[in-house]
């Protein structure tokens, strides 16, 4: 009966110890990802909460001292996302038109008026994750746009041609 | 009784909107030389193909119409009303081959709200458009601020007096040299001093900001484009929040400020005539009313207690407030934010500032600094004439770089206008209310595009019906051209249906 009680003692401690890790731990490692369109449309209820977060990073990285602003796009909106310096290296490709972004997945605390950036709504991450590399995105010539552009280009000379600007 | 319009009517209306379109055209020239420079193939081609529709487009006119005569009043407005609407139908061209468009109408849309400095947007997929359409899109804003027909004219050589029928067909009654033409030159030489100017500045900071050198530039070019020109449009889809720094909307606050300024002010301002800023009924109604609305806005975020910081409310409030009235719709909050967060005070008191707008001969739209100086005038004259003796002569004056007595011509030229975009902004209300939306949100939608700012609470989506989108194009054509082309526009179809030969 001894052995059991202790046994129950450590597991259950354990078992517990366990829960509040999960429990009180900010950013807990298997949080739902939230949209963008949620968090503005909801930004009171989520506001100081630990959000996860999933976007293509676009546009610039703009280091400012130890930190960086990314702005990252889910599909529907982008958001700011305040970060430190450090944990922006790994990030090797952001969206324009030649290149697709890394997809990102961001755990940190949402802000609905951020205090510290002049009242942005921002999220302040503590971790990303990469979990899709970005790529260059090489054009192809589309052919039926350049066809397109020669047949106009054969009307407007014939009209250049046959028919003069001004009549005298 | 109605005349019906003859043949050399036509023929003088096709002409002159063939020359403005071909003067139009010759713009795309910038995008395919700087989509040539970035090796962006596609994006070439959108513009080799829409420069070669418009140039076939506007030589048949020219050629089938062909005329030496002069415009008259009525043809010169007709003119400037249908050259808008080529301009949006020919702009969209380049805008729906990238595929960032859903539909031709979208298009149709974007570039509307471009030519018309008002920034209401339903591009997809912004992050990742060609160099090459960016700057077309703002670069519209660019031309429209200064107006279609100032662009046309700049390419003309010769100047001819229907120049000027279509400068005031412009919404522009201010000639600030004797000559219109040197009037659209001038116009051009402030815009392109400020141009470098103001994306040399942009620039710097962006750079400061952390961005790269090249992209720091460039949005510095286009976002002092879409401020200067009071339009909105950015290249990101985060509109100004992108770039989260207050250095960035310090200087785009200036910018707007200067864009919603009379030209002919900056020309007194640049011979040395310094003074006439702090007495020009313009820019001193202005203030007062920047004063009031934000007055109004401010009390209503308090009110809510959202921001918890009077600095952080001031940056937010006065931000959007100052866009708005200055009619340039820059935010630094996401649309959905104004109806989630801000409520029903603050909305007012930024739907009052759009319907306001800057001041005329500038680049905004919306009823202007001088209508409401003049009307508040009017009003006071009257109130004097029934408190003073009958005898009692009242006169009134104002100052707007000379002296000005004012007369009821033009108080009541001020109050149909004034009335004029009152209707509109109603009208498109009404229409927003009939799809479902509630009336705020719908008179905020409806004022925004009526008065050319481009602010949106969301209503203003790919999704929104296409009977919205009409409507809201249809407000940002009419409200920058302050109706009267549009009403002779009107007239003249009129006319040829039911007029008498």
């Amino acid at each position: 009966m001894k052995v059991h009680g202790s046994w129950f003692m450590v597991h259950g401690s354990l078992f517990f110890l366990a829960l509040y890790a999960v429990l009180c731990t900010p950013y807990p490692a298997f949080a739902q990802t939230i949209s963008s369109t949620e968090l503005i449309n909801n930004a009171k209820q989520r506001d100081g909460k630990a959000v996860v977060y999933v976007g293509e990073v676009i546009g610039d990285i703009m280091v400012r001292g130890e930190y960086a602003w990314l702005n990252v796009h889910d599909g529907n909106n982008a958001i700011g996302i305040w970060i430190g310096k450090d944990l922006t290296k790994d990030i090797l490709y952001t969206g324009s038109y030649k290149s697709r972004g890394d997809w990102l997945e961001i755990s940190g605390t949402f802000q609905r008026i951020c205090p510290q950036h002049g009242g942005d709504l921002d999220i302040h991450a503590q971790s990303i994750k990469k979990i899709n590399p970005g790529r260059l995105t090489p054009e192809r010539l589309n052919l039926s746009k350049e066809k397109h552009a020669l047949v106009l280009l054969v009307i407007l000379c014939l009209l250049v041609i046959l028919m003069p600007l001004k009549r005298k | 009784m109605i005349l019906k319009p003859r043949l050399e009517d036509v023929k003088n209306i096709g002409y002159y909107l063939g020359r403005i379109i071909i003067g139009l055209s010759l713009t795309m020239f910038l995008p395919i030389i700087l989509g040539i420079a970035l090796k962006e193939i596609n994006p070439t081609l959108d513009f080799v193909i829409g420069l070669e529709i418009a140039l076939i487009f506007g030589l048949v006119l020219t050629k089938l119409c062909f005329t030496e005569k002069d415009l008259n009043w009525m043809q010169g407005m007709i003119v400037v009303s249908l050259a808008w609407l080529a301009a949006m139908l020919l702009g969209a061209i380049p805008l729906y081959l990238s595929g960032h468009w859903k539909s031709y109408l979208d298009a149709c849309f974007d570039t509307m709200s471009g030519f018309a400095t008002t920034g209401l947007v339903l591009v997809q997929d912004l992050d990742h458009i060609s160099f090459s359409h960016n700057l077309w899109r703002h670069l519209i804003m660019f031309i429209g601020g200064q107006g279609i027909v100032i662009v046309a004219l700049s390419f003309m050589v010769k100047g001819f007096s229907g120049a000027f029928k279509m400068y005031v067909g412009e919404a522009r009654d201010e000639k600030i040299m004797p000559n219109v033409m040197n009037t659209a030159r001038f116009i051009w030489l402030v815009s392109i001093v400020y141009l470098i100017l103001g994306t040399l500045a942009l620039g710097i900071v962006g750079i400061l900001n952390g961005m790269k050198a090249i992209n720091a530039f460039f949005h510095g070019a286009c976002v002092f484009m879409a401020a200067f020109d009071t339009g909105g449009f950015t290249p990101q889809s985060q509109n100004i929040l992108y770039y989260h720094s207050l250095p960035y909307e310090v200087v785009t606050v200036v910018i707007m400020i200067l864009g919603a300024i009379n030209f002919k002010l900056h020309y007194h301002v640049w011979m040395g005539n310094r003074r006439e800023i702090l007495k020009n009924i313009e820019t001193v109604t202005l203030f007062i009313t920047i004063m009031i609305t934000f007055f109004i806005t401010a009390v209503g975020l308090q009110q809510l207690g959202i921001y918890p910081k009077a600095m952080l409310l001031f940056r937010k409030g006065f931000y959007q407030l100052v866009s708005g009235h200055t009619g340039t719709g820059y935010q630094t909050i996401y649309p959905m934010q104004f109806i989630t967060d801000w409520g029903n005070l603050p909305l007012v008191g930024v739907i009052c500032a759009m319907a306001l707008g800057g001041a005329v001969c500038s680049t905004t739209g919306a009823i202007k600094m001088l209508r409401i100086g003049i009307i508040f005038k009017a009003l006071t004259q009257d109130i004097k004439r029934i408190i003073l003796p009958e005898r009692a002569e009242v006169v009134k004056k104002f100052h707007h770089i000379k002296t000005i007595f004012l007369d009821d011509k033009q108080a009541r030229s001020a109050l149909l206008i004034t009335l004029a975009y009152l209707l509109l902004y109603g009208l498109g209300s009404i229409i927003g209310m009939l799809f479902g939306y509630p009336f705020l949100s719908a008179l905020f939608e409806s004022t925004s595009a009526a008065a050319n700012v481009g602010l949106s609470c969301g209503i203003t989506n790919v999704n929104m019906p296409v009977a919205l989108k009409v409507t809201y194009i249809l407000q940002m054509w009419a409200g920058r051209l302050e109706f009267m082309s549009v009403f002779v526009l009107i007239g003249f179809f009129v006319a040829a249906i039911k007029g008498k030969r």
